[in-house]
């Protein structure tokens, strides 16, 4: 689905759809999972309660990871802790041991390290998943857009998405109550 | 059986007031929001932005005066080691106590009207933190040795105490501050985004386009991002309560008498609540009239926190109450006598009563609802609680420590000038970085706001 025009080579993304409320947007997200599409977004500027029930998406699995960063953040202080207060630097002071019992002492800053490298894995590891930074995409090619982060609805469909068809996708969009459709194309 | 209309109307009384008034949509929110960034700023800005920037040079030149001179410039000597900069610092980090708690407490609670509040709240809660972290930096005397404080190798092979309840607040400050930015950070992304969208094609479309980091808003983005928000008000919520329990244990794991109470850290973080809220409405309020937020900073916003000031401003009272009852129950001398010497025959009684004064009376008036109507009666009580907490570290400190054990050891603390000029200086610090986050960044929470408007939800019709 190549086309030549002046001397860049474009190539079809998809399609975005705009719609002008949550309510119509979110029966059109059944749609379109009704329809059958796979490789489609619904994007708003917020973020629409029960759409992923609509869209037929699971819940996150972004807090097993930070349970895994949480828990690295207590080993690393209990190590760091026990490693220099026991192993390498031990000191009497404050009537603490410098043994296993002095726990107690070092529960403060295994709960912040806690707080801390959980907090940094939430960042991080949500920034892997939903794919940022990037400093470019496709959709802000597209005028209607940017209307997504001010008062629209937009639903956005790839073109590598098995049902799309050029035609096929445009109607459907415009069955479901899309207000406006515009075709994205991406340079090559 | 009623008519339609009939129980419309009664329920009008009992529904609930709605968040942003006058029936404001999606659009009017963002050019609102946005507007305050891209038009020029108005004189009042400039009178706050400008004062703010002369006032940290002064705090930068009294730094540069303080590690070129030594710390003998302040007013601190045997037996107040401790005075105003650490006063100081308890002030500030109290502050930025109440944005971190709007943003994590009010959120896991479901307290819809936090969204108007947040973002600016938590800037405020950064800038504070910045301002407390000056001091006990410089406090430690040499100042380019602080990196002793990180947990890192040296060459004497010496390692930190981590018993020591000062190397828990280095952990618990720096934690709070860091876990702060990431979730300001984070709510901001789709903000950010908003701004680059509304940008001409430029420098600045560009650095709010990096700092957005490509956001599209999709709910495939929308639906893990929210799972990283709950979790990060869940982490944050007891990192809330830690960070000013760690600061209280400076004083009550010492066996200085006066501070020595178990009460601390519930009373400090209570206190903490109380002054951050208070200065929360002492710069909300006037950034309302000034940019026209009325429709979103509703009277219900201030109404609630003015709640939230009667209720902890009581708690400390409670605290006040019941350490002197504590210091007569517990039959210890010098606790009797360092209660004695703070309320009735010391030096410094006359602070006492003034935060006496300014935390548990003066508060008292939002008891009344008229009293939580009329914004000058708000701001004059905030700006006392703001005042009144400042006393409380003071008391707490200078007064325990003016009368040591023996006679012999007592001393009267006063600041020098360096001391004063760092005090003002920090507040004009303050100032500038809050005028600079109004200037280039959204004050108010635009996708949260949007997200609590009636017609966000997918099931909502306009026809009922």
């Amino acid at each position: 689905m190549s086309v030549i025009t002046e001397d860049k080579v474009k190539r079809t993304w998809g399609y975005v759809a705009e719609f002008d409320t949550a309510a119509s947007v979110y029966e059109a997200a059944k749609a379109m999972r009704e329809g059958g599409y796979r490789r489609w977004d619904v994007h708003s500027p917020f973020p629409i309660h029960g759409m992923d029930g609509a869209m037929g998406l699971g819940p996150s699995f972004l807090s097993r990871i930070v349970f895994c960063g949480g828990l690295a953040g207590s080993l690393t202080a209990l190590l760091l802790q026990f490693g220099t207060q026991v192993g390498l630097y031990p000191t009497i002071v404050q009537g603490k041991p410098d043994n296993l019992f002095t726990i107690p002492a070092f529960f403060p800053v295994t709960f912040e390290l806690t707080i801390l490298f959980s907090a940094f894995t939430i960042l991080f590891s949500l920034l892997v998943i939903i794919r940022l930074p990037r400093l470019h995409h496709p959709l802000f090619e597209s005028k209607l857009f940017t209307g997504f982060s001010d008062d629209k609805f937009i639903i956005s469909v790839e073109a590598r998405d098995p049902k799309f068809a050029r035609e096929g996708t445009r109607e459907f969009l415009q069955s479901i109550g899309a207000k406006q459709v515009e075709l994205v194309e991406e340079e090559l | 059986m009623s008519t339609q209309p009939q129980v419309e109307q009664d329920l009008r009384g009992v529904a609930r007031e709605p968040l942003v008034l006058s029936g404001r949509d999606y659009k009017w929110i963002t050019n609102r929001i946005c507007g305050v960034v891209e038009n020029k700023q108005p004189l009042i800005w400039w009178l706050v932005a400008v004062p703010g920037a002369l006032l940290s040079l002064v705090l930068l030149f009294t730094l540069v005066y303080l590690v070129s001179t030594g710390v003998g410039v302040w007013g601190l000597n045997q037996p107040i080691a401790w005075g105003w900069d650490i006063t100081n610092f308890v002030f500030w980090i109290g502050i930025g106590h109440a944005g971190t708690l709007i943003s994590a407490i009010l959120f896991l609670t479901r307290q819809k009207w936090r969204t108007s509040v947040n973002r600016a709240a938590e800037a405020m809660t950064l800038f504070a933190v910045v301002c407390a972290g000056i001091y006990p930096g410089f406090h430690v005397g040499r100042f380019w040795m602080v990196w002793f404080l990180a947990p890192v190798p040296n060459a004497n092979a010496i390692w930190q105490n981590f018993k020591s309840p000062l190397l828990w607040d280095v952990f618990a400050v720096s934690t709070y501050f860091t876990v702060s930015v990431i979730f300001w950070y984070i709510g901001l992304i789709p903000d950010l985004a908003t701004l680059r969208d509304r940008c001409k094609p430029g420098l600045k479309k560009a650095l709010y386009g990096i700092f957005a980091l490509g956001w599209r808003g999709g709910n495939r983005q929308w639906r893990h991002y929210e799972m990283g928000y709950l979790l990060l008000a869940a982490l944050s919520t007891p990192l809330v309560l830690s960070v000013h329990s760690v600061v209280s244990f400076d004083f009550a794991t010492s066996v200085v008498p006066g501070w020595h109470t178990t009460i601390f850290p519930p009373y400090f973080v209570a206190g903490a609540i109380f002054g951050g809220f208070a200065m929360v409405l002492t710069l909300m309020i006037p950034c309302r009239a000034i940019y026209g937020l009325h429709d979103m900073l509703t009277p219900k916003h201030i109404d609630n926190m003015t709640k939230i000031i009667v209720l902890t401003g009581t708690i400390v009272g409670y605290a006040y109450l019941m350490e002197l009852f504590i210091a007569f129950y517990g039959g210890n001398p010098f606790e009797v006598d360092a209660f004695h010497m703070r309320t009735v025959s010391g030096p410094y009684v006359w602070s006492y009563w003034a935060m006496m004064f300014c935390n548990v009376i003066a508060p008292q008036a939002f008891w009344i609802p008229w009293c939580r109507k009329n914004l000058v009666v708000v701001m004059c009580v905030c700006m006392c609680v703001n005042t009144g907490m400042w006393y409380e570290r003071f008391v707490i400190i200078a007064t325990t420590l003016a009368r040591d054990f023996l006679p012999g050891q007592w001393g009267y603390y006063e600041p020098t000038w360096v001391e004063i000029a760092m005090f003002v200086g920090s507040h004009g610090l303050f100032l500038f970085l809050f005028a600079m986050f109004i200037r280039f960044l959204p004050m108010i929470a635009i996708s949260e706001v949007k997200g609590v408007l009636p017609q966000s939800d997918p099931h909502y019709h306009p026809a009922h």
